[in-house]
């Protein structure tokens, strides 16, 4: 019986597997302290941001906090006919707080969000506020505006009552839960996410393609020229990569530009009229062009060190063998460059993706792309829950890739030196 | 010779990589049909080169390699049906054995069925069959320099060159294979031009042999007459061993010369490169053809002290002090009636005149 035989014991007489276990613990300790500072480093820069999105992403507390009686009120209304004379003092009560501490601009901008309208007769409240009396508030603040005795407004502002909410992420692909609480797509000329997504996947997309087009015949130079004019080849594709992204995208504006150095060659070659310059900036062709030039080194360098690691006596066995250039090169060559490929092509569909400065410099209003748009929630709009919530998305878009990816070609394929 | 009457044949080929150092110089060489020449000379002496400009894979720098008859730097690579085991094996590394041996019938066209025997029968050939799913990277060096034999020979090549490509097999692996290629050059009668730094395998492989040194050949003949008779003494240090004797000529009369050695004594020798009194020369000879107490009227005879005994197995070398030099090397077999080897003892030493070889001095 196998259970029954006998343990085998070490010299000092203590079974194998103990004492293996016992060095493999003290091991296993030490290459844990040895990562530790890069764990600890990762939970604080990596891993809390992202819960902290998420948090904020679905968090609609904001303005449950900002009317808690209200809200509290609103629990037993039904939502068929206009609430009772509670829910209205209740609004009262928390509306005349926000307004001493000068909060209610915030709730006049958020109910906004929710329906059209609400900022008006939320302002036209807080002006007669003041002269109202004691009791009845029901029949006061519906005098104000007409809109106040109108039921669906009281229905958005009992919308906003859960505390957390997935709507930012449906706002994030134009689709909206509309009042019978169903999903729908908002009207065809208020789409705009879902192009601007569309336009993300296409130019990370595009640009991985140029990258990979471009690349790899600089890196197979790379790998197989002579040292003295492979180092220098080296340096001029490293040489961008060392400048300033900032100053790199400004360079490609002062080319592409109307009055720029490149349409001033191409009219100075009679390719075009000089009043009929093309609009090379500002639009998806500055974005492509830019952004395939930076990201050019990431493709590049992942390639030249696999390629540097095929040895040259595999083509010529190739030929020798009988197989003409290009069979040889398709068969052989190629096969044993995919690691590289797979890591290049990742590498700069994952940075294309999430691409901001360029875009945001040279993009204009064609050749933008959704981090910009998060930017713009962030700084302009101020609302930061939608930000995140998109953040996320891109975020998990970016774990499928890897996923698919990983499907695909499998991770272990990969090689980045 | 004219260009059709070999099958392979070199015409005052140089070859240079950097534009300073000729790696090959003037190299004129034949290859009959059916032959299996080795090149045979010390690391860098240009092997690898010459295999290359032959395989096309480097370009002579000067001069013209015809091919059947054919100047060569007319066909590309892939139309030479050049088979070729290259020194690193060149195993493509993402296909299996069965994949890597059908890549040049695949892109002859050759019909499934006849893959199959023909890879079959290569396998078997260097004693590899049922490895055809594994990939080179499970192979043993050894397996996969005898895959790359395999791969080489599997498409019928009119010539086969092949780069050391025993060079990663331990001895008795080794000397198998070396009968095998041996065994596969005769059945099949294909070309080769084989490389090694191995003079041993040269010596049993090869209908003849081509010393390289310096991108130069050194001397080109069959297997025992490189051994006896070398031509300068690079050859003669290179192949086999030796004892060397630096002197002048005083004396030279036909076949035989009177050499003067630094110690005063003189030597009777067979004068190959030298011709003139008053010649510097190196004496070289085979430590079998020293003999131990001779008979009496042997032309060289000399008194020797035993300085140090070592055991090899089937014979025993011992380096004594003669002429001065205490580097001279003898073979003795080790046959039941040993002798009294011991350090110390003395022993007369002597040979024939015709076996030791005054050559060139370097
Ligand atoms: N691609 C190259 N570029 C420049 N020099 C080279 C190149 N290949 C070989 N050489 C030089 O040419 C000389 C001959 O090299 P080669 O490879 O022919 O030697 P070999 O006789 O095959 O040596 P080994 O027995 O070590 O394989 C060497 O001095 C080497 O440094
Ligand atoms: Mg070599």
């Amino acid at each position: 019986m196998s259970s029954e035989t006998q343990k085998i014991l070490t010299t000092g007489g203590i079974p194998l597997e103990e004492s293996l276990k016992k060095v493999e613990k003290r091991n296993k300790i030490k290459a844990f302290l040895l990562v530790s500072p890069l764990l600890f480093f990762l939970i604080i820069a990596y891993i809390s941001p992202i819960v902290s999105l998420l948090f904020t992403s679905i968090d609609d507390r904001m303005v449950t906090n900002m009317l808690p009686k209200t809200f509290k009120a609103m629990k037993q209304w039904d939502g068929k006919d206009l609430p009772s004379e509670e829910v209205f003092e209740a609004f009262y009560q928390d509306y005349k707080i926000l307004i001493e501490e000068k909060r209610h601009g915030k709730l006049s901008t958020q109910m906004n969000y929710e329906k059209n309208g609400f900022k008006s007769i939320l302002k036209k409240l807080a002006r007669k506020m003041k002269k109202f009396e004691e009791g009845n508030y029901k029949e006061q603040i519906m005098a104000v505006h007409k809109r106040w005795a109108d039921v669906e407004y009281w229905r958005a502002l009992k919308r906003r009552a859960p505390t957390y909410t997935y709507s930012k992420y449906l706002k994030g692909v134009d689709m909206y839960e509309n009042e019978e609480g169903k999903i729908v797509e908002v009207p065809e000329e208020r789409r705009i996410y879902k192009i601007l997504w569309l336009r993300t996947l296409e130019i990370a997309f595009f640009v991985t393609l140029f990258c990979f087009l471009m690349a790899y015949p600089i890196a197979h130079l790379l790998a197989t020229l002579p040292m003295k004019y492979s180092n220098l080849l080296m340096i001029c594709v490293l040489l961008p990569f060392w400048t300033s992204l900032l100053v790199r995208t400004a360079s490609w504006m002062i080319l592409l530009q109307q009055q720029g150095i490149v349409n001033d060659v191409f009219v100075w070659t009679g390719l075009v009229a000089d009043d009929s310059r093309p609009e090379m900036m500002y639009n998806k062709t500055g974005t492509y062009v830019a952004m395939t030039q930076i990201l050019l080194p990431f493709m590049v360098l992942p390639l030249y060190s696999v390629m540097k690691t095929i040895s040259p006596s595999l083509m010529r066995a190739g030929k020798s063998l009988g197989g003409t250039p290009f069979i040889t090169f398709w068969k052989v060559y190629f096969p044993l460059t995919i690691p590289g490929i797979g890591a290049g092509c990742l590498l700069v569909f994952i940075i294309a993706v999430g691409y901001y400065i360029t875009p945001e410099l040279v993009g204009g209003a064609s050749g933008t792309l959704i981090s910009n748009q998060i930017a713009y929630q962030m700084k302009s709009t101020l609302d930061w829950s939608f930000a995140s919530a998109m953040g996320l998305m891109l975020l998990t878009g970016v774990l499928v890739v890897y996923w698919v990816y990983n499907k695909l070609v499998g991770i272990d394929n990969i090689k980045l030196g | 010779m004219s260009e059709t009457d070999s099958f392979v044949k070199f015409k005052k080929v140089d070859k240079s990589y950097d534009g300073e150092i000729l790696v090959v110089k003037d190299l004129n060489l034949d290859v009959a049909q059916g032959e299996f020449l080795t090149l045979l000379g010390p690391s860098g002496s240009g092997k690898t080169t010459i295999l290359m400009m032959l395989a096309g894979f480097e370009t002579p720098t000067n001069g013209e390699i015809y091919l059947d008859g054919e100047a060569i730097s007319n066909i590309p690579p892939y139309k030479r049906r050049i088979g070729m085991v290259f020194q690193n094996y060149a195993l493509f590394p993402h296909m299996t054995v069965y994949e890597n041996l059908s890549f040049p019938l695949k892109v002859r066209k050759v019909s499934k069925d006849e893959t199959d025997k023909k890879i079959n029968k290569a396998l078997s050939m260097v004693s590899l069959t049922g490895f055809e799913t594994r990939m080179p990277g499970q192979l043993s060096g050894g397996q996969q320099q005898r895959v790359a034999v395999a791969r080489a020979l599997v498409f019928d090549p009119k010539l086969v060159l092949m780069d050391e490509p025993l060079g990663a097999l331990d001895k008795n692996l080794r000397e198998s294979m070396q009968y095998e290629l041996k065994h596969i050059h005769e059945s099949l009668g294909v070309t080769v031009v084989y490389v090694t730094h191995d003079q041993g395998e040269a010596l049993t492989m090869s209908n003849r042999i081509a010393v390289f040194n310096e991108g130069k050949i050194q001397q080109l003949s069959n297997p025992d007459k490189l051994y006896e008779e070398p031509v300068n003494s690079f050859v003669a240090e290179f192949i086999g061993e030796n004892n060397t004797f630096q002197g002048e000529v005083s004396e030279i009369s036909g076949n035989k010369c009177r050499v003067k050695l630094g110690s005063g004594d003189e030597i009777l020798a067979n004068p190959i490169s030298v011709k003139l009194k008053g010649d510097k020369t190196k004496i070289s000879l085979r430590p079998e053809r020293a003999l131990i107490n001779p008979e009496e009227k042997i032309e060289n005879k000399f008194k020797g002290k035993i300085e140090e005994v070592i055991y090899h197995g089937d014979h025993t070398r011992i380096r004594m002090n003669l002429l001065g030099k205490s580097q001279f090397i003898l073979k003795i077999p080790n046959s039941s009636a040993r002798m009294d080897l011991k350090l110390g003892n003395e022993m007369i030493i002597g040979w024939h005149s015709k076996d030791c070889r005054a050559l060139d001095l370097t």
